[in-house]
């Protein structure tokens, strides 16, 4: 009965309006507070003005590439060719490709095998913007079209004098 | 202590709470990486590029970066002895095929790409709402349950390093393969790069041979000018470079 309150409590008798603002007011800034709270990931602001919890998101993305070291705790006989010629400062993935599925299950996932033609040319192709030292020949006039591990074993490119007169005769 | 209809719904709202909390603790992906010990940039050795694009097609499978994007490119440079000051530039598909013959003529160079990492970075200052910033370790990422796709990003960074991925719709970037570096791998690109033009470097790592290359060598960040803070540093490029 509003009119049996106001008779008890005059004090508030002019102010009811405003209590009443006050109220609404107190109302609207619990509803914030309890709506950011709510709103606002946990981690917003750990580290600045973003989630925080986005870096370790970020992080657990799986690898697609398991790096050389991967490769090369099975691999030693690769290793081993490899330290005898150039090719020992490109990766194993550079020419393979992505091979994190691999190294985890080497068994059922088993890396295709590559076609020299194709991926030799990819860095070996004569260009003019490639820097002069580097080695690179224009395929058509070099091979053919022969696939390049007639002759170069990819990894261990260079051809020994021996094997140069064997494939000699190919020509 | 009998849970009655009263208690129970009490209890409900609080638990609802709690459970949030709990949820909202995200594991720790690599548990011994520290954020602060870290600073990651790259070096770029552009008279040791060859354009193979190897470097733009293991980023493309290792981030799964849509068909016609680029989180990391190769600009083919072509500078006319007689306007240095307007070189022709080229990058079919990013340079993930490498490149056609052309001219001989000139000077020609390859210059790879990618997001800069920069210390105040504009990309991170104009996003409304948090979705991007710069990491302790000074990687910029992208949380993209958090980008609204207003694109105000891809507007700002002077060196065209972001797009909206069209399948998402939230801009995405190069994240310096942040998923490796911190479990102590070497970025996709830098792994495959068959003549080492690409080095990741970490600055705040006393050991690594960045220190010592930067000492010895007159090294450039693209658009010094604009102030970026830019840590992919580039070596042997030429004024041409925009």
């Amino acid at each position: 009965m509003p009119g049996a309150w106001r008779g008890k409590a005059n004090v508030f008798k002019d102010i009811e309006h405003l209590i009443r603002l006050a109220a609404v007011m107190a109302i609207a800034l619990v509803a914030f507070v309890v709506l950011r709270a709510a709103v606002v990931p946990r981690s917003f602001g750990q580290y600045g003005h973003y989630r925080g919890a986005a870096i370790a998101e970020t992080a657990a993305r799986p690898v697609a590439f398991a790096g050389h070291d991967t490769c090369e705790a099975c691999h030693t006989e690769v290793v081993d060719q490899k330290k005898q010629g150039k090719h020992v400062v490109v990766a194993c993935e550079a020419c393979h490709g992505a091979q994190a599925k691999h190294a985890d299950d080497p068994a059922s996932v088993t890396p295709p095998k590559l076609d020299t033609a194709i991926v030799c040319a990819r860095c070996h192709e004569a260009n003019s913007a490639k820097p002069k030292g580097f080695p690179q020949v224009a395929t058509a006039d070099h091979s053919g079209g022969l696939a390049c591990d007639t002759c170069h074993q990819p990894h261990k490119p260079k051809i020994e004098s021996a094997e140069k007169t064997t494939a000699g005769g190919m020509k | 202590m009998d849970i009655t209809r009263r208690r129970l719904l009490m209890l409900l709202p609080a638990a609802a709470v709690a459970w949030r909390y709990v949820q909202a603790g995200t594991p720790e992906a690599a548990p011994n990486y520290k954020l602060t010990e870290h600073w990651w940039g790259m070096l770029i050795d552009i008279p040791k590029c060859i354009g193979c694009g190897s470097c733009v097609r293991a980023c493309a499978e290792e981030n799964d970066v849509p068909e016609g994007y680029f989180r990391t490119w190769i600009e083919r440079y072509h500078v006319a002895d007689w306007k240095i000051e307007r070189p022709d530039v080229e990058s079919p598909n990013g340079g993930a095929q490498g490149f056609p013959p052309n001219e001989i003529d000139g000077k020609n160079f390859f210059v790879p790409k990618l997001c800069n990492h920069c210390v105040d970075s504009p990309c991170t200052q104009v996003c409304p709402v948090g979705a991007t910033f710069v990491t302790p370790d000074g990687v910029v990422l992208v949380d993209k349950t958090y980008c609204l796709g207003c694109r105000y990003c891809v507007q700002a960074c002077p060196y065209g390093c972001r797009f909206i991925n069209p399948k998402t719709s939230t801009a995405e970037k190069c994240s310096l393969c942040y998923h490796r570096i911190t479990k102590g791998l070497t970025t996709a690109c830098c792994e495959v790069c068959p003549t080492g033009a690409r080095q990741l470097a970490d600055l705040k790592n006393p050991k690594d041979p960045i220190h010592e290359f930067l000492r010895t060598h007159t090294v450039q960040v693209l658009k010094p000018h604009m102030a970026t803070g830019a840590k992919v540093f580039y070596n042997g490029m030429d004024g041409s470079v925009r």
